[in-house]
Parts: structure tokens; C-alpha cells; sequence
């Protein structure tokens, strides 16, 4: 011990706790220089993640809304309660639900943590949404932010697995059928879809098998790869320099805006944001129990029986469409088209500028417009009137029911994106924005009608009464 | 020898992936096994009446009686999303709850989304007892008369 006193003064003998103390935050032990106290450490750790400074226009409230903040809190608050849930969990048929229900009933505070979790990964789900709306509105996907793009939809992707996964551990009859349905979509996937109903359904129905793919995918492969992915997606963030510089439509970019340092200007904001979230759904916890149904029971259909409200988009598609189509050819159109979007040609960059431009925002508008009018009238149309598949009987349904319908659809937006275009003498960016909002209005219309509008059998029935 | 060193660690990742995809795979031929075969003993042929429906709920498939006697063993799985029909005696259909997709007797789809009848089981009647394979589904994309089988 002696000789590892030689840098000290001489005369002052260390006691044991501050020995430790120190070497757990060196930055305390060197008196000499200004007093800079414990909030050293804690700084510089920091500012490891972090810049030193930040341009000040970006603190805006409206850049952000606190999104991306609220989704990293969520995330780790959903870890939290996801490894207290994991004590009390067992992941097999038998038990499942039993154990679920004894939690709510026995342990002290089991029912608060079910449902701080179960409301947490609600919200993520939409924040985790409406981040990427505020992302794609102010155009923070142009070079060089094109490819953090790509990390945030494979970060809601892995949200959204996460979510489905989780919805069948309470093994309750919510869960059960709602895994069931959807599960029973992959069957149509061409190839694999065999072999992949094989892999979760262990022989024809959800079983032991499934449930324990289910919970190891949720709790361990999962996690992980969201903290990763959140990793390289903040890393690509500081890459670009910082988030994109809110503008007026009418403002040029400016190249040097003024700068606040991180800590506290921004350190202070996120915490505020943080700290009022957590509030909320700790409130919201105490309030609304999370909903728990009769336990699963595998000779028994709830009617109607739905899929997770995430996924009632897909569900309603499924209503309209020949199922290759709906649960194949349809979303892969999406995503390609999602991923596709930064790496289109564009002649301006608009990063920073809310809707592109004023004409941007007007065409936006009328896209909404569109879609609040034509995707209701749609459904009503293939409901009650429309019956492809009657009216060609010599095509298979796939033709009929499947490609027919998006060919027309497809027609019919690409019809209103010339007129709109020539129309608005608009550009390119906002030409591809409108048509985004376009499909964005009908995706949320189907999901609400999915929701509220399909009643006992799946028939088309008004909410509430 | 940077290259080498580059192929070595290709190598070993390449390993340690097939070590993976087997270990994964490892448990599901024991299951197959074990669902194979799986003979449920309906009972004597004449306890059942003509055009009648018995539900098995422990074998998960319905015995069904056609109004000429054949029996037809259909599994309860609706071949939409795979949720469970039960049988409406008064209409004479199974009707999905799920996505309102209904079949008759023969599990013959009467109205869509489902895209092709329900599956079945394997009939076999041995001294006029009815007996029913159910460790495998039979697919079909409609009845046949010769799903049929008939008691002798």
C-alpha cells in the first residue's frame, strides 16, 4: 500500500472510502485546479454521447416535439419493467396466464408494472410513429441523413416485432386469437410460408412451442437489437452534425447559426421532456388497468376476432384484397417505397422546412382531402357493390380480387399525381409528399375503420351503438 | 497474411453460423414424430345420425354425417386465418366468427374470404367402428365423393 501514496501530498493520509470514492470519479481528486464538483463526471460522460454544442435553432420544441427523446425513454422504461415482468412470468401454456393474473392479484404493485409496461409500448408504438411523420414533414432525410432513414424503419420495425411478440404472452383470449390470425396470414406467403407457419406454430395450431419462440424473441433477441440499432442511429445523428435547422419556407440555408452548449441548454430540455413523460404514464398507469380477457382457449373464437390495433391497417387490407396480395405483394410495396424514399432524385433539399414549401403544404392538404373522401367511399364500394371475383368468373381470385383492385388503385393515383403536378407547377419533393400523405391518410383510415367500424363477423357496423 | 487472417475469421463466422441454424432447428423432427399419428376412436358408426355434426373437441376436428350416411372428418380450423368454426346446427353450416367465411356440412366453403374447404382427417371404419387419424390434415381445394367414407 505505501508505495501508491507517492503522488499525494505528504502528511495527508486517504481514508479507505475516499480512496474509492476518487477512483470512481477521478475528476474530484484534484483540488488545485477551479472546483468543478461532482457534476464533472456526470458532464463528461456526457459529452461523450453528446456535442459540446449545439446550433440553438434546433432546441425549437415544434423541430422535434420531444419525439425521439420520449422514444429512448420509453424504450428503457419498457426495459425496466420488462426484467421486473420477467420474475414474475412463466412462459408456458398452463401457466402463463395463471401467473399473469396472480401477479396482478398477489405481488405489491405487480398489476402497477403490467400496466406502466403494457401502456409504455402502446405509446412507443405511436411515438415511435409520429417521430418518423416529423422526420419525413421537415425533410430530414436528405443527404447525409439518408441512411439514418433506413435505421429508423428497421428500429420501428424491430418496435413493431417487439409489440406483436409481446401481445401473446398473457395467453389470454385476446392474445390467443389475435396471434392466431395473424400467424394464419403467413400461411400465404409464397415458398416460405409453409415452412415458416411450421417454425411458430409447432403442428397447426399455436402451442407450448410458439408461446416459448414467442417470449425468447421478446425478451432476448429483440432488446438487444433495438439497443444496437439505437446506437448507430444516434451515432449517424451527431455524423450529420446535429439535428436538421428548422427554416421558414421562404429562408435560404444559412451556414452558421448560433450555438448553445449542451449542457445545460439542451441536457436541461430532455430531462424536462423525460421527466414529464414518466409522470404521465404513471398517472395514466394508476388509472386505466391493462386489459386482461379470459384465458385462452384454443375451441373458441371471440366474435369478431381482430388482430392488434397496429395491425388493423393490414386487416382491413386483408378484407379487400386476395390474401397475396393483401399480406404479400401490398406490404412490400410499402416498404420499398418507405425505404426508397430518401434515394430518389430531388431537386431541392428542403431539410428543415416543414411540408417542403407553401405550395408543398396547400398539396398536402388537398391530398388529405383526396384520401378522407375516396378510401371511406372505397370501402363502402368493394363492400356493397363491387364483387370481382362474380364479375369475372373465368379469372382466378388472385387476378380478380388481387391484381385488378391495385391496378385500378394504382392507376387512380398516378392519374391524380400528374394532374396534381402540372396542375401546382410542382416540384419533385413536393409531388413525392403529397403522394406519401395521400397513401398515409388511407393507411390511417383503414386502421380506424378496422378498429371502430367492424363489428360482430367483421361486418361494417357504426361504433357505440 | 492479412488475407489469410480475413479468411480464417470468414470461416469461423461461417461455422458458427451453421452451428446456430442447426442447434435451432434440433428440436422440431422430435415434434413431428410425436404429432404423426394420432387415432381417436369416434365410436360405433350407427350412433351417429344422418346429416349430423359431432364435435371432438379433444382431437379437434368434427365427425360429420352426410344424408347418405358417408362420414367426413373435418378439422375445426377455419382455412382463412386458421380461427375456429363452430357449427350451427339450425343453418346447417360452419360459420367462422373471425371474418364471417361460412361451410357446409361438407366443409364445402359457402361464402369467402376462406379460399378452399376446410381440411380432413383420415376416416377408417373397422368393425363398424369409426376411427379417425387426426395426426395430419388432409388439404383439399373442394369435397370430392371420394373424401367420403362409408360404413359397410
Amino acid at each position: 500500500m505505501r508505495p501508491m501514496q507517492q503522488n499525494q501530498s505528504p502528511g495527508e493520509q486517504l481514508s479507505l472510502v475516499r480512496r474509492i470514492w476518487y477512483s470512481i470519479f477521478p475528476g474530484m481528486a484534484k483540488p488545485s485546479e477551479k472546483p468543478r464538483g461532482y457534476r464533472h463526471f456526470f458532464n463528461s460522460l456526457i459529452l461523450h454521447f453528446r456535442p459540446r454544442t449545439v446550433p440553438e435553432r434546433t432546441l425549437r420544441f415544434t423541430l422535434t416535439w420531444g419525439l425521439g427523446g420520449m422514444a429512448v425513454v420509453l424504450a428503457f422504461t419498457l426495459m425496466g419493467t420488462g426484467l421486473l415482468l420477467k420474475f414474475a412470468y412463466e412462459p408456458f401454456p398452463g401457466k402463463a396466464y395463471d401467473s399473469i393474473v396472480r401477479l396482478q392479484n398477489e405481488v405489491l404493485f405487480g398489476q402497477l408494472i403490467r400496466n406502466i409496461h403494457h401502456w409504455s409500448a402502446n405509446l412507443l408504438l405511436i411515438v415511435v410513429f409520429l417521430h418518423f411523420l416529423r422526420v419525413f414533414f421537415t425533410s430530414a432525410f436528405h443527404p447525409p441523413r439518408q441512411f439514418n432513414w433506413v435505421f429508423g424503419l428497421g428500429l420501428f420495425a424491430t418496435v413493431l416485432l417487439s409489440n406483436f411478440t409481446g401481445y401473446l404472452l398473457p395467453w389470454d383470449q385476446l392474445a390467443y386469437w389475435a396471434i392466431t390470425i395473424c400467424t394464419g396470414m403467413l400461411e400465404y406467403v409464397p415458398f416460405v410460408g409453409g415452412a415458416l407457419c411450421d417454425l411458430i406454430g409447432g403442428g397447426g395450431e399455436i402451442g407450448p412451442a410458439t408461446l416459448f419462440l414467442f417470449y425468447a424473441i421478446h425478451t432476448a433477441v429483440l432488446p438487444p437489437c433495438i439497443i444496437i440499432l439505437m446506437g448507430f442511429h444516434f451515432w449517424r445523428v451527431r455524423k450529420a452534425g446535429g439535428l436538421v435547422i428548422p427554416r421558414r419556407p421562404t429562408e435560404n440555408i444559412t451556414r452558421r447559426t448560433e450555438t448553445v452548449p449542451t449542457i445545460p441548454d439542451l441536457i436541461l430540455r430532455e430531462i424536462v421532456v423525460a421527466l414529464v413523460l414518466i409522470a404521465a404514464i404513471l398517472v395514466f398507469a394508476l388509472i386505466f388497468d391493462s386489459p386482461l380477457d379470459a384465458k385462452a382457449n384454443p375451441g373458441l373464437s371471440p366474435n369478431p376476432t381482430k388482430a392488434p390495433w397496429y395491425f388493423m391497417g393490414f386487416q382491413e387490407i386483408l378484407m379487400h384484397f386476395h390474401p397475396l396480395f393483401a399480406l404479400v405483394v401490398i406490404p412490400f410495396l410499402i416498404v420499398f417505397g418507405l425505404v426508397s424514399i430518401p434515394y430518389v432524385r430531388y431537386p431541392t433539399n428542403a431539410a428543415g422546412v416543414w411540408f417542403v414549401s407553401l405550395k408543398g403544404r396547400k398539396m398536402a392538404f388537398v391530398a388529405v382531402v383526396v384520401a378522407i373522401v375516396a378510401t371511406p367511399l372505397g370501402i363502402l364500394l368493394d363492400e356493397y357493390i363491387v364483387d370481382m371475383t362474380a364479375w369475372m368468373p373465368v379469372v382466378p381470385p388472385v387476378i380478380s380480387n388481387g391484381l385488378v383492385p391495385l391496378v385500378v388503385i394504382m392507376v387512380g393515383v398516378w392519374g391524380f399525381y400528374r394532374i396534381m403536378k402540372s396542375r401546382y407547377s410542382a416540384n419533385r419533393n413536393e409531388a413525392v409528399q403529397m403522394v406519401f400523405v395521400l397513401f398515409l391518410t388511407a393507411f390511417i383510415i383503414l386502421t380506424l375503420t378496422g378498429i371502430w367500424f367492424r363489428g360482430s363477423g367483421m361486418t361494417l357496423s357504426w361504433p357505440f351503438f | 497474411m492479412t488475407w489469410l487472417w480475413v479468411g480464417l475469421g470468414f470461416v469461423a463466422l461461417v461455422e458458427f453460423a451453421g452451428l446456430v441454424i442447426a442447434y435451432l432447428r434440433g428440436g422440431k423432427p422430435r415434434q413431428g414424430k410425436g404429432a404423426g399419428e394420432a387415432i381417436v376412436d369416434a365410436g360405433p358408426a350407427e350412433e351417429f345420425a344422418v346429416n349430423s355434426v359431432t364435435a371432438f373437441v379433444r382431437g379437434r376436428f368434427y365427425l360429420c354425417r352426410l344424408e347418405d350416411g358417408g362420414f367426413l372428418a373435418v378439422s375445426r380450423k377455419c382455412t382463412h386465418l386458421g380461427c375456429t368454426v363452430p357449427w350451427k346446427d339450425k343453418e346447417k353450416k360452419f360459420a367462422c366468427p373471425c371474418h364471417g367465411s361460412a361451410f357446409d356440412i361438407r366443409g364445402e366453403v359457402i361464402s369467402p374470404p376462406a379460399p378452399r374447404s376446410l381440411d380432413i382427417y383420415p376416416v377408417a371404419i373397422e368393425n363398424n367402428i369409426v376411427k379417425v387419424n387426426t395426426g395430419k390434415p388432409v388439404r383439399r381445394s373442394e369435397f370430392r365423393q371420394e373424401q367420403v367414407v362409408y360404413p359397410t
